[in-house]
């Protein structure tokens, strides 16, 4: 895994949150949209939480496609599941709302879990060379990673 | 009943969620490393790939039903009840779903992070 690699790693936790929350946050100012008031759907985009929030996950889900491109989807999702992680720590320092013990034990589980999976390969897949249109150039991690695999 | 009708969802968003996610990671398989490829020919014909890859389009479909159901269930029952437990679900339905149509190799490392991190996501909601 390359430093840049990481870094979009990062990019798909934070962005998800911050997305998420920027949207929440907007949705809540706008109230409750109906079916009734459909229009009202059209015109969130004008509150700014909303119009950012949407920009957010559209940086997320650049992100997230890229991370599937060159890692397995089952290294990806654990990977970045630090972000139910961070939304309860920003709760906890933005909001000051209390972390019961029973929460901050489902902190420590899914932080264990994305030990785990970071600690070995993110990319298992046998690629079939006929059935891929162009193979792209091996990234320097392939090797490695399959070698690790197989001693596991 | 509403019972019943929030577990209907959780149990389609779960579907769909997974569903739309393996399709998008078979997707970006087919297109190759994003990254490499920027490099390589540009960023044009990094779109240009994704949006001819018919898959792709099928995956983000299956997200927009997932998103929908979500919001159907949550409709029906409590915030505290439809997020984790979908959210939990899909971990393991696609650490399920990764080894049989993807073909990844989920280890016991693989799926030791896939438990730990859905019963984690099941208790934040406690």
């Amino acid at each position: 895994m390359t430093f840049r690699k990481y870094l979009v790693l990062a990019g798909i936790t934070i962005f998800s949150t911050l997305g998420d929350s920027l949207l929440a946050r907007g949705m809540k100012e706008l109230g409750g949209v109906s079916l009734h008031n459909f229009s009202g759907l059209l015109f969130a985009i004008l509150n700014p939480w909303v119009g950012v929030g949407i920009l957010l996950l559209l940086a997320f889900f650049a992100s997230y496609m890229s991370a599937l491109s060159w890692a397995d989807l089952t290294y990806v999702l654990p990977a970045t599941s630090l972000s139910y992680v961070l939304v309860a720590l920003i709760a906890r320092i933005g909001f000051h709302e209390h972390i019961s013990p029973t929460r901050w034990l489902g902190i420590a589980l899914i932080s264990a879990g994305v030990g785990f999976v970071a600690a070995g390969p993110s990319l298992t897949l046998v690629r079939h060379k006929a059935d891929l249109p162009e193979p792209t150039p091996p990234a320097q991690d392939r090797p490695r990673a399959l070698s690790q695999e197989a001693k596991s | 009943m509403n019972e019943l009708y929030a577990w209907a969802a959780i149990a389609l968003i779960t579907l769909a969620a997974t569903t739309g996610d393996v399709l998008l990671a078979y997707s970006m398989k087919r297109v190759g490393d994003v990254g490499a490829l920027w490099r390589t020919r540009g960023l044009a014909a990094v779109g240009v790939r994704i949006v001819t890859t018919p898959t792709f389009f099928l995956g983000v479909m299956a997200m927009a039903v997932a998103f929908y159901s979500l919001l159907f269930g949550l409709s029906w029952g409590n915030l505290s009840l439809v997020v984790p437990a979908s959210a939990s679900l899909t971990f393991v339905a696609n650490a399920l779903a990764a080894r049989i149509f993807l073909h990844e190799q989920v280890g016991r490392r693989r799926w030791a992070a896939a438990l730990l991190v859905a019963v984690g996501v099941a208790l934040m909601a406690a």
